[in-house]
This record gives structure tokens, C-alpha cells and sequence, in this order.
């Protein structure tokens, strides 16, 4: 243990590099993510028809498919199309058109569960649609999916490491960097896991206070009260 | 002659093969309170949101200060600034306080600056007895805080006319009574109202007219008086008996005395 210990500590330095572009392609995922999933979740449930089944058919297509297939699609496939990009930009793509179908499932759950009683309440009082869903709908949305979207910066930053597949200088790709020289893999992941697990714990530090921000007093999801 | 604010001509409503509505025809002149009563799906209920069109009628006409408003063209949103309507389930805004609550509309829809929408909502929480509660979350405020919030939501955006859509009968009894009082209050103050209710002591004493619905007609229609003490139709009288038991047995007793 305590020789694992003094390895740990030699190898550590190497980690840092590799956590800042395991932490790059997470919030690069997660801010795409963000960008397409809310526009997505909003469509789905006030887009009509047509608009609703074009954000149905993507989420499906992405929820529906593992990440490592559209990481390679976009990565090898797309350049066959003349669209080439850097490593580190096909991983953010790729995360972040995954990550998005799912926060957009999150995102319609929260709009659902503020419930139709709130747009009737704003359409009453004259909002158009969209400002109904701009200051009244999506503000409590947005509060309401914290606790179950809070899963998405975590397992989008373990999902992360699927980029050593196309040799991103990640977390993941650094630890074979060091086995290779150390000849101790199980050192060496054992190592990686403790840092992929500090970094997941530091960012649920953070998306906790984010939910006790943005608290108001008595509002919260039926299931949550008790 | 008053004037005409809302009327009603020969209005319609389906659902599939359901008929909700049936040629109904009302006028509401300024400053009248109209009590809507009747059986529980009876479309009252209806009626209200087909008047503030949130539900598409499927016939007939709505004029609101004689405009057509159920004409094509007419927008939805411009309308309903005009019309106040208060819910039974209250239907605050449920991430902002009681003032911005008040404010959100004038500002987001009237356009008015924040600093004169919070006068403005400060006043109309005063007038619903709720100044001390301006900062109160919805989460904060009894079933009928609440209520007086959403009256004074609605008064914020100077309505032509005021729907009230069974506005106490989400409420616990004891709590009834303080949204009834700021319902006479603004009855007596002139404001022109249209109140779904099955509260027979407000009907009675606040009412200028009482309309008795069932089965998507109105059965008939008169003054407190003719309803209560003279009714037409035997089907009015056993209506009123019998909710007047249930609901309005205090008012009732006291009703003696008129």
C-alpha cells in the first residue's frame, strides 16, 4: 500500500496535463450539450408537430447509439464527407451531441413537471408563447431538473475517456502513456481511478451548492419534499 | 344605459361528440357581477375560458367593448391582456414572489418600466390586504394568500372585466372568506365581473345577476331575488336547495333578516 502510495505520488504530475483536457472535453461536451438539449427539450414538448418529432428523431438517434460509434463516425467518417477536424474538436462533437440528447430528456421532464396549469397562468394574463416559455416556464425548469441533470456533468466526464480511442491527450490516454513506461498498469489505472473519482467529487461539491442557490423556499418537485 | 363590456352571442363548444356549450347568449354591462351556478360539468368552467379564449369555440360570437374578438385575424394575446381571469388552483407563478408576481405582466406584456410596476403591484397588493407578504414566495402563502395574490395579478393589468373560475373552492372553509371579502370589495368598487362559484352568501348579496346553467345551457337567469325566492323552473329551486344546504347553511340563516 504504501509503495502504491509513493508511486501515486511520482506519477501524479503526469495526471495534470491529462485531467485540464479530461476537464476541457467535459464542459466543452456539457455547454454543447446545454445548447442543443434545452432548444430540443423546448421543441419537444411546444414545437409542434413537425418540430417535435425532428427533436424525437434526434435524441433517439443519439440516446440510441453508443458514444464510441459516433465519436468514430464523426472522427473517421465525416473527412470521407471533406468535413475533417482536430482530434479534441471531434471528441467535443461527439460528447456533445450525445450529451445533449440526454440533457434534453432532462430538460422535457422539468418543463412537463412544471405543468400546463403555469402556461394557461401566463397565457391569461397575455404572454405570447415564447415569453410564457422564456420567464415562466423555463426559470422553474431550469431548478427543477438540477437534482437529475446533476448526473450529466458526472458521467459525461467519465464518458470522456472513450477520446484515448482517438488518442485525445486525456486522463485516459496519459495512464497508457505511463504504463507503457512503468511496465505497472494496475499501479498506473488504479492511480487514474482515484483521480477520475477526486475530479467527480470536487464537481458534485459544486453542482450541490449550485442546487441550495438556487433554492426558493417551497418550490420543489412533489417527489422531493418528502 | 350602461355600457356593454362582454357579450356573448349564441357561443357553441364540442368536445368530439360532446356538446359543452349550447347557444349561449349573455351580456355583462360595467361594473356588474354576474354569479354563474350549476352542476359540476355543466360548462361553466368552459364558458370562462372560451371568454378569455383559451378554449376555440365552435360557434357563435364574443365581443368584448364591441369588438369581435373571436373574429380571425384578432390577437389572442392582445385580448387577454383585457381580460383578468383568477383560477380555482391559484396557478401562481411559483419562482418569483408575490410582487413580481404582480409585476411580471406589466412588465413582460404591458411594457411598463419595473420601477412603476412595482408601484402599481405594491397598490394592488394593498388592495388585496397583502402589502406585508410582497416578498413571500408562493410557497410561503396559505391557499388564500395565494388567491389574493393571483386577484391582484389579474387587477394589475387594469382588465376591462374579471373571470373567476370557482376561485374558492380549492381553498380549507376558514379561508374562504378572506377572498370572498376582496371579491365584494371589488364588486362594490365597480369592477365588472364574471364569477363561477358555488358560494350561494356571495351569489345572494353580491350578484346583480345569478345564471343558473345545466347541460350547456342557461336554464335561467334573474336577480338574487327571483333565484332564490321566486325561481321559474322547479329544476332552479332544487338546485339552490340543495347547494344552499351544502355549501351556504351560515349565510342562510342570516338571510333571514332581508
Amino acid at each position: 500500500m504504501r509503495e502504491w502510495f509513493a508511486f501515486f505520488q511520482s506519477i501524479l504530475p503526469n495526471f495534470i496535463q491529462g485531467a485540464q483536457v479530461t476537464l476541457q472535453l467535459t464542459f466543452g461536451g456539457l455547454l454543447l450539450g446545454l445548447i442543443i438539449g434545452l432548444p430540443a427539450a423546448v421543441l419537444r414538448v411546444y414545437g409542434g408537430k413537425k418540430l417535435s418529432w425532428l427533436a424525437i428523431a434526434y435524441i433517439e438517434l443519439f440516446r440510441g447509439t453508443p458514444i464510441l460509434v459516433q465519436l468514430f463516425v464523426i472522427y473517421f467518417g465525416l473527412p470521407d464527407l471533406g468535413i475533417t477536424m482536430s482530434r479534441m474538436g471531434a471528441a467535443v462533437l461527439a460528447m456533445g451531441l450525445n450529451s445533449g440528447a440526454y440533457q434534453a430528456e432532462y430538460f422535457r421532464g422539468a418543463i412537463q413537471a412544471v405543468g400546463g396549469g403555469q402556461m394557461m397562468a401566463a397565457r391569461a394574463i397575455g404572454m405570447s408563447r415564447y415569453t410564457a416559455i422564456r420567464h415562466i416556464i423555463l426559470p422553474q425548469a431550469l431548478r427543477l431538473v438540477i437534482p437529475a441533470w446533476s448526473n450529466e456533468p458526472i458521467s459525461l466526464l467519465k464518458a470522456s475517456s472513450v477520446a484515448f480511442l482517438i488518442a485525445v491527450p486525456d486522463l485516459m490516454t496519459t495512464a497508457k502513456a505511463i504504463v507503457v513506461k512503468t511496465y505497472d498498469p494496475i499501479g498506473t489505472y488504479l492511480a487514474v481511478a482515484v483521480v477520475y473519482l477526486v475530479l467527480v467529487y470536487v464537481l458534485n461539491i459544486f453542482l450541490e451548492l449550485a442546487e441550495k442557490n438556487l433554492q426558493i423556499p417551497g418550490f420543489k418537485l412533489e417527489a422531493q419534499q418528502r | 344605459m350602461k355600457k356593454t363590456i362582454l357579450e356573448i352571442e349564441n357561443l357553441s363548444k364540442t368536445y368530439g361528440s360532446s356538446v359543452v356549450l349550447k347557444d349561449i347568449s349573455l351580456k355583462v354591462n360595467e361594473g356588474d357581477t354576474i354569479v354563474i351556478i350549476g352542476p359540476s360539468g355543466t360548462g361553466k368552467s368552459t364558458l370562462l375560458r372560451c371568454v378569455n379564449l383559451l378554449t376555440k369555440i365552435d360557434g357563435g360570437k364574443i365581443f368584448l367593448d364591441s369588438e369581435e374578438i373571436t373574429a380571425p385575424g384578432v390577437s389572442e394575446d392582445n385580448v387577454r391582456q383585457h381580460i383578468g381571469m383568477v383560477f380555482q388552483d391559484f396557478l401562481l407563478f411559483n419562482h418569483l414572489t408575490a410582487i413580481d408576481n404582480v409585476m411580471i405582466g406589466q412588465v413582460k406584456v404591458l411594457g411598463k418600466s419595473p420601477a412603476d410596476a412595482r408601484e402599481k403591484a405594491l397598490q394592488e397588493l394593498e388592495r388585496v390586504g397583502l402589502k406585508d407578504k410582497a416578498n413571500h414566495y408562493p410557497g410561503q402563502l396559505s391557499g388564500g394568500q395565494k388567491q389574493r395574490v393571483a386577484i391582484a395579478r389579474a387587477l394589475a393589468m387594469d382588465p376591462r372585466i374579471m373571470l373567476f373560475d370557482e376561485p374558492t373552492s380549492a381553498l380549507d372553509p376558514e379561508l374562504i372568506g378572506e377572498v370572498l371579502e376582496v371579491m365584494k370589495r371589488l364588486a362594490n368598487d365597480g369592477m365588472t365581473m364574471l364569477v363561477v362559484t358555488h358560494e350561494m352568501g356571495f351569489a345572494r348579496e353580491v350578484a346583480d345577476r345569478i345564471i343558473f346553467m345545466e347541460h350547456g345551457l342557461i336554464q335561467e337567469e334573474g336577480s338574487p331575488n327571483e333565484m332564490f325566492y321566486h325561481p321559474k323552473h322547479e329544476r332552479t329551486r332544487e338546485f339552490l336547495w340543495k347547494i344552499t344546504e351544502l355549501y351556504g347553511k351560515h349565510e342562510d340563516q342570516g338571510s333571514e333578516k332581508l
